[in-house]
């Protein structure tokens, strides 16, 4: 098991390698750079831009300054942003927080709303409850979230007046309530559509739990329709899903591009759009890694936790 | 000789009205501006703005390279020494008097500088502000190791002595008229903070400003907003509000609409989009008003096109521009139509330059008198030149790009056939437009530092980079003339000379039409109707120049 471990580690480390080198490449050929969008300020000359190029070591040519970049990143040292000239790692932790809160709480909702809509569905296979099920599933999968955020404004900010038209809360606020009234909106959106997938995929994984024999023993045997249920279908149909979690490990933490625009949420996804934008190559980097790095814990850790719960694997 | 002697004469006649780079009837800035409330109703501070940005002010040092909207974060916690007003006359901030000639501030030539402070002024960590943090503040954008936002200027100046805690002087090495208009947005930082800090890119600065300006900075919540409280101990008038949040809302829509749902007080940078003005106006609640911006649109041409190089094209291309319908079809008759690169606000405006007139029959009667013919595919030619050019702009600017297809439609029927070919912001304004790699462009430009009027970066002939220049000439235009008079502009400080001077500048460029002059721009500002204060001022780059003023009842 260690052996498994370590070996999965050594790998991981090369991918991070590759990664870092590709992302680093494609960041700094593109046209652009940190400093051009100051070649419309007054009084910036082209002299002026040249030198602070040379001041930021911006000058040097690119595999130098992936080599630099790197050999920092061995010791722990992440960069500094050239967007507001804070430590990455500070960058990172303050946009965190929010990610954290909205995506947690979609996902706690998804998971156990979707897996109760996807056991419920497997059951009664075939009835109303399926069918309008997996209709919703197909409407809510085919709305893009943008759209649907705003229409989700439009009805409980603008018309009803119920829920404040964004941000994650009121300053000078900050209560509890206040916090939660600020939530629901964004955390539905994006619920809505992994409750779709998380519905659907629990259904099918429940289906093949169903027609197993050990269920069919389960029932013969005189157990009762609840314990069958909690203990035998349950609890199987989610070892599946246990690898699904893994991957939505990188989304919890990466948060959400399209759903933190439209709702004015300060986290990680708009912190990318906006270090994008503004070519802050560190903070990109620093991103780009710590998402690759969960991708790839995400993994690990599935696949160990199923093996764990699933005497029939083993990992050698 | 004579001349000199001459002019040395008419600047004494004239000291009262002397003011460097300033502008007119609203150059006796009074010492105290506007409100003749009593000194300091700073105690009774009330209420709370929320101002929003579509971009995120994240350069907390003002001397570092920054954008427009970090600027809108300067104006509340730092202070200059002084600033432009709406009128484009200079009112006094940190300095106890605005230097002119006539107080003796600056030399007749323009050479020495004295500038008296305040006193009793106090940094946000109650350090006293002395000449000392100037004195560090001017010499820092000059330090090499230092990031500096800028050099125009700063280089010129000299010996810079601090006399007293309250005054300091310096000499400059050659006369630069729009030094008082650098000086109007060089925010002074503390001294005090870069002490013994080995790095003065790094300061505490970055993350937790010090100035001496109205609002203290309480805390940033990255990526969402900034939070500002009321300084108790401002030197001026004010401020009138105990909070300021700055707010980020990067998406427009999504700031609209919490301007209308009221999650916002004050919309600000980028601002509400045409299209939205018309429901706009009729929002309760709310104050929305049309200001003009310092920016103009214009098809600029470059000029070492053969295509281009008779003025007879280039004039008859402008009568073939339907501006009107450009302006009223699509952007919802917003921006005003021009004449000429100066805003409409500008002391320095000509207004006496010709008027624009859409005529296709003018047009090519102008074109067939240049001898230029129409060939067999309806393209116009002379000299085996045919008048067939591309024009660029940034490719995803949707309004430019159909405002490009109407222009392509009416220039088609003078006989000259315009292709588009647009690219990405970084391609476009990079080495194709620095390097006038164009044929022509359109292309939105503020050719102005603050209200100042010196446009040499622009139109000096010797400040094309293609020709190995460091301007942003990237018209190639070339007119003796006009050198002759940017050079006399730059060394004169008397404010009617000056007009007098970009008056002519603007005529000749009227006339030459080395881009045909579109649109000046301008925004949809809008507030909540129990905020008082927002203003608009052409020469100042953002909303919050006067926020120490700003009330809510």
């Amino acid at each position: 098991m260690l052996r498994y471990i370590l070996s999965r580690l050594g790998q991981s480390l090369i991918l991070l390698l590759i990664v870092s080198f590709i992302g680093f490449a494609v960041l700094t050929l593109a046209p652009g750079g940190p400093l051009s969008q100051f070649a419309l300020s007054p009084g910036m000359t082209q002299e002026q831009i040249d030198k602070i190029a040379a001041q930021m070591g911006l000058d040097r040519p690119v595999w130098i300054q992936y080599f630099d970049w790197l050999r920092h990143l061995v010791v722990g040292d992440w960069g500094t942003s050239y967007r507001d000239g804070q430590s990455v790692l500070h960058v990172i932790g303050s946009h965190l927080f929010a990610t954290l809160l909205l995506m947690g709480t979609a996902t706690v909702i998804s998971v156990t709303l979707g897996s109760s809509i996807g056991i419920y569905s497997a059951l009664k296979r075939g009835g109303t409850f399926d069918y309008a099920m997996t209709v919703f599933a197909m409407v809510a999968l085919s709305i893009p979230t943008f759209w649907f955020g705003l229409i989700a404004i439009y009805v409980f900010s603008l018309n009803l007046g119920w829920l404040p038209a964004g941000n994650m809360y009121t300053v000078g606020d900050g209560s509890l309530i206040d916090y939660l009234r600020h939530l629901i909106m964004p955390a539905m959106v994006l619920a809505l559509v992994d409750v779709a997938i998380w519905s659907r995929y629990m259904r099918t994984s429940t289906l093949n739990v169903v027609k197993q024999d050990f269920v069919r023993t389960a029932k013969a045997k005189g157990l009762t329709r609840r314990r069958v249920l909690l203990k035998h279908i349950v609890g199987n149909s989610l070892v599946p899903m246990i690898t699904l979690a893994g991957l939505q490990l990188p989304m919890v933490l990466g948060g959400a591009l399209v759903t933190e625009t439209v709702f004015t949420w300060p986290g990680m996804g708009r912190l990318f759009l906006d270090s994008l934008g503004y070519s802050d190559y560190p903070v990109v980097m620093g991103l780009l890694m710590a998402s690759a790095m969960l991708v790839l814990i995400g993994n690990l850790l599935a696949d160990l936790t199923v093996a764990l719960i699933d005497p029939r694997i083993r990992l050698d | 000789m004579t001349d000199e002697k001459k002019k040395t004469a008419h600047l004494n006649r004239r000291q009262a009205l002397m003011m460097m780079g300033a502008a007119g009837a609203g150059l006796m800035a009074p010492l105290t501006i506007g409100r003749d409330r009593a000194f300091a109703a700073n105690a009774d501070a009330s209420g709370q703005i929320v101002l929003a940005f579509s971009q995120e002010p994240t350069v907390f040092n003002p001397l570092m390279p920054h954008i427009e909207v970090d600027e809108g974060l300067y104006y509340a916690v730092y202070d200059p020494l002084f600033d432009f007003d709406a009128e484009g006359g200079f009112f006094p901030i940190l300095a106890a008097e605005v230097p002119t000639v006539a107080n003796g501030g600056i030399s007749a030539d323009g050479l020495s500088w004295r500038v008296k402070l305040k006193e009793g002024v106090t940094w946000h960590d109650g350090t006293p502000f002395t000449a000392n943090d100037v004195k560090f503040s001017l010499e820092l954008t000059m330090d090499p190791d230092f990031r500096s936002f800028r050099s125009t200027g700063y280089k010129f100046i000299q010996d810079i002595t601090v006399v007293s805690d309250t005054e300091l002087t310096w000499t400059m090495s050659e006369p630069f008229a729009p030094m008082a208009a650098i000086l109007a947005s060089t925010y002074i930082v503390p001294k005090h903070v870069f002490d013994g800090v080995a790095d003065k890119n790094s300061t505490i600065l970055n993350t937790a400003p010090i100035g001496t300006g109205p609002f203290k900075f309480k805390n940033r919540m990255a990526g969402d907003h900034i939070e500002l409280e009321a300084n108790a101990d401002y030197h001026m008038d004010g401020p009138f509000l105990k909070t300021l949040i700055i707010k980020y809302v990067p998406d427009l829509n999504v700031m609209y609409t919490q301007f209308k749902s009221g999650d916002i007080d004050v919309i600000g940078l980028q601002y509400i989009q045409p299209d939205n003005l018309a429901e706009a106006e009729k929002l309760p609640g709310k104050v929305v008003e049309v200001a003009g911006k310092a920016t103009f649109e214009s098809l600029g041409f470059n000029m070492m096109r053969p295509q281009f190089k008779e003025k007879a094209v280039r004039q008859a291309l402008y009568m073939a521009l339907d501006k009107t319908s450009i302006i009223d079809a699509l952007y919802y008759g917003v921006p005003t139509p021009t004449e000429t690169y100066m805003p409409q606000q500008s002391y320095y405006f000509n207004e006496n330059l010709p008027k624009h007139e859409f005529n296709i029959e003018k047009a090519n009667a102008l074109l067939d008198e240049a001898g230029w013919v129409k060939g067999a595919d309806g393209v116009r030619e002379k000299d085996g030149v045919r008048l067939s050019f591309s024009n660029s702009t940034t490719a995803g600017n949707h309004l430019r790009e159909q405002a490009q297809q109407f222009i392509q439609q009416t220039f088609a029927m003078v006989g000259a056939e315009m292709t588009i070919k647009n690219l990405p912001p970084a391609v476009m304004w990079g080495d194709y437009w620095m390097n006038s790699e164009f044929d022509s462009v359109v292309v939105g430009l503020n050719t102005l530092a603050g209200a100042d009027p010196d446009t040499s970066d622009y139109f000096m002939s010797t400040m094309s980079p293609a020709l190995g220049g460091s301007g942003q000439n990237t018209f190639v235009y070339q007119n003796p003339k006009v050198d002759e008079l940017l050079v006399a502009g730059a060394q004169d400080f008397v404010p009617e000379e000056r007009k007098a001077i970009y008056e002519e500048i603007q005529a000749v460029i009227r006339e030459d039409l080395p881009f045909l002059p579109m649109f000046q721009y301008a925004v949809i500002k809008g507030w909540k109707d129990d905020v008082e204060g927002p203003a608009p001022n052409i020469n100042n780059r953002i909303d919050t120049w006067n926020v120490r003023e700003w009330t809510r009842s």
